[in-house]
């Protein structure tokens, strides 16, 4: 049962509480944490592309039409499933990633997903990224090479923006 | 080895509540309230955070500024009330680890509070999920560190479409609706946090879900001394444009957030690997308990003082299913029922006096009846009065398993709660000379193994709460000690002390009719 109790011992529970709390406070910012080492920055290797289709589009027979409904008679049939990208990024001549990028979704008719972040010295760099998104089997169809000085802390991202011709850094 | 890890929990739970025990009583037992604090807690945090978003703008630019301004040029207001909402957020991190912890150390898990364990496991996802939306919002270094490695972390699970951390690739890709959306999400989360909280506290009655008023200010004294001594403050604004490192990292919500960076899909195999533990906890193994209590109808007349006593919501009085002329009867949820005893200390019926017939009382424990319990009564009177040929006084004590006296087995009426003794026992065992006084020795009074137990004891006693003990029962031949299981040498002295104080008593304070009973007992 709740007795009374005297001030002094207010006073040392308010001590033990304000002790726990200042607990909190300390380890609600501290020690630091340091992400990536001190004299490097990042490069981000990401884009959402999706390659050409799997198959080629063709064009119906007028056999093949006249069995569908009326209202599906399309013309041209294109498959919805598309091709993986095969992408490459070396940096200073070491290949740090190759390889080929499934298209997304169940169906695999959505775009090809990357995102990679590589950790790198400060100072020059030579980056070089390569794209192959239609049927070709050898070769890139899109490729750029770029020297970037990268400061100590940078984050650098390296997209892939068609519209914008191609790779493009933000 | 996980009884002996729940050993040494408890141990170092012991030694820390005893002394707050003895420094501000058991009612303002901070470790006592631990569930009280965390609802308390999380109202600091609502309202704290109620008052900022009326003061936050969203947006790439306006959430950092804003922040800002109220934490500089308005910090006697606003910026107290931005730290109430970090460290109590912080604090409710150590609150639910420490509640999960004593409960664990406590075996308060298992069996029939599978429950309240396994609806506490979402509660510490919510909580996570809560406190890391809202450190996005601020959009500073940490912001940015805890959104990228965050979505990150999101992106490694296949199930979303675009890389969510594309949101975070440079300055240019993050739009303002996306801090409508966090907003949304801060709010929301921490809704279905206090719903999860609400289900979490369905299967007890009388939950505490405020703490006592004079604890529940020395706290907000407390964080506000803390708020003032060490404001929380913004670490520099967001830019995606570089990597924010050292960044100062809140402990308590992103202790795994290093893992994240360096092994997402470890970390996640380690989350799932803990919630699924953790979920699983209560039946591994499952705890071998008394079958649950059953109700003897022809003694129970309905009168629903075991149903107002019961700390698990077990017992129902549903409408009369025999001829008898009372318009309810009580029926046991057996699901619920942790066989704690406590409703057969409150039955009317539980009356040792009565000579005909078999002792039957309205609601008891199958595998320790109350009969049994007056035979215990009847044993120990007989084993004192071998034992004692200098006429030192003899004791009864009914104790607690759960407390100092669960270890204690030749002078003592082991009950799972002293609670389940009526106070009819006492006044039965003194009266009729089993004994010369009774210690009654449960749990610390704020670590009651059955959450009410001792509150009802003592209340019994002191005659407020239904069935009082007579008034005719001498109270000095009563001795209450209230002391957990590490305390055995102090329940020693004190019962010591007691009997010295017995041995003092002139004749005319002894129990009256105890020659005549002594020998009837035997």
């Amino acid at each position: 049962m709740s007795m009374p109790v005297s001030v002094p011992r207010l006073a040392g529970l308010f001590v033990v509480l304000a002790a726990v709390m200042a607990f909190a406070a300390i380890f609600s910012d501290a020690p630091a944490y340091r992400q990536i080492p001190p004299g490097t920055g990042v490069i981000k290797f990401s884009f959402n592309h999706s390659a050409d289709r799997a198959k080629e589009c063709r064009r119906r027979t007028p056999e093949e039409l006249a069995k569908l409904p009326p209202n599906m008679r399309r013309p041209v049939e294109c498959p919805r499933g598309r091709r993986g990208i095969v992408a490459e990024l070396t940096i200073d001549e070491k290949t740090v990633f190759s390889g080929e990028i499934p298209p997304s979704g169940f169906a695999k008719d959505g775009p090809s997903q990357i995102y990679r972040r590589f950790v790198v010295k400060v100072g020059s760099h030579t980056v070089t990224a390569r794209l192959r998104d239609t049927p070709r089997t050898e070769g890139f169809d899109h490729e750029r090479t770029e020297a970037v000085t990268v400061v100590p802390g940078q984050s650098l991202a390296l997209d892939f923006r068609p519209e914008h011709g191609g790779f493009v850094w933000r | 080895m996980i009884a002996a890890l729940r050993y040494g929990v408890r141990r170092v739970f012991d030694v820390a509540e005893r002394g707050l025990d003895r420094l501000a009583g058991p009612a303002l037992n901070p470790l006592a309230q631990l569930g009280a604090l965390g609802f308390f807690l999380f109202w600091i945090v609502a309202v704290s955070g109620i008052y900022l978003f009326m003061l936050f703008d969203t947006g790439v630019e306006n959430a950092y500024a804003s922040v800002e301004w109220y934490s500089t040029r308005h910090a006697w207001h606003a910026g107290v009330m931005r730290s109430f909402h970090r460290y109590a957020s912080d604090m409710m991190v150590v609150v639910m680890a420490l509640h999960l912890l004593r409960e664990f150390s406590r075996d308060r898990y298992r069996g029939a509070r599978w429950f309240s364990w396994l609806t506490g496991v979402p509660v510490i996802w919510f909580l996570y999920m809560s406190g890391i939306t809202g450190y996005w919002l601020v959009w500073d270094q940490l912001a940015q560190y805890v959104a990228t490695t965050s979505t990150e972390l999101l992106d490694w699970l296949p199930i979303f479409g675009e890389p969510i951390a594309r949101n975070f690739l440079a300055p240019s890709s993050l739009s303002n609706r996306f801090f409508t959306l966090l907003v949304f999400l801060h709010i929301a989360v921490p809704l279905v946090l206090l719903f999860m909280l609400w289900i979490h506290i369905q299967r007890i009655t009388r939950p505490k879900v405020n703490p006592p008023r004079t604890l529940a200010a020395l706290m907000m004294l407390a964080l506000f001394a803390v708020s003032v001594a060490k404001p929380a403050l913004s670490q520099g604004p967001a830019d995606l444009a570089r990597v924010p490192s050292p960044v100062g990292l809140d402990w308590f919500y992103l202790p795994l957030y290093p893992l994240a960076d360096a092994a997402p899909g470890a970390l996640w195999g380690l989350l799932a690997a803990a919630t699924v533990m953790l979920a699983a906890m209560p039946w591994l193994p499952p705890l071998r308990r008394m079958r649950p209590a059953t109700v003897d109808l022809p003694h129970c007349n309905g009168c629903g003082r075991c149903v107002e006593d019961c700390p698990y919501d077990a017992l129902q009085l549903v409408p009369r299913s025999d001829d008898l002329p009372y318009a309810l009867e009580v029926a046991v949820d057996t699901d619920k029922c942790v066989s704690c005893g406590i409703c057969t200390g409150s039955c009317p019926s539980s009356t040792p006096f009565r000579s005909v017939g078999p002792l039957v009382t309205g609601i008891d424990l199958p595998d320790l009846t109350f009969a049994s319990q007056r035979e215990r009564v009847h044993e120990l009177a007989k084993v004192s009065d071998h034992k004692v040929s200098d006429q030192s006084p003899r004791l009864l004590v009914i104790g607690c398993q759960h407390g100092a006296a669960g270890t204690r087995t030749d002078d003592t009426l082991s009950l799972p709660c002293v609670a389940m003794a009526p106070p009819s026992l006492i006044d039965y065992a003194l009266s009729r000379g089993f004994a010369d006084g009774v210690v009654v020795a449960g749990c610390a009074e704020s670590a009651c193994y059955n959450r009410l137990g001792v509150e009802w004891m003592q209340q019994r006693i002191a005659g407020e709460r239904d069935p009082y003990l007579r008034s005719r029962v001498p109270r000095e031949r009563i001795l209450s000690v209230w002391a957990s299981p590490t305390e055995g040498a102090r329940l020693d002295r004190e019962l010591a002390a007691f009997k010295e104080r017995l041995a003092t008593m002139t004749e005319s304070q002894s129990p009256a009719e105890a020659p005549a009973i002594r020998e009837a007992a035997s």
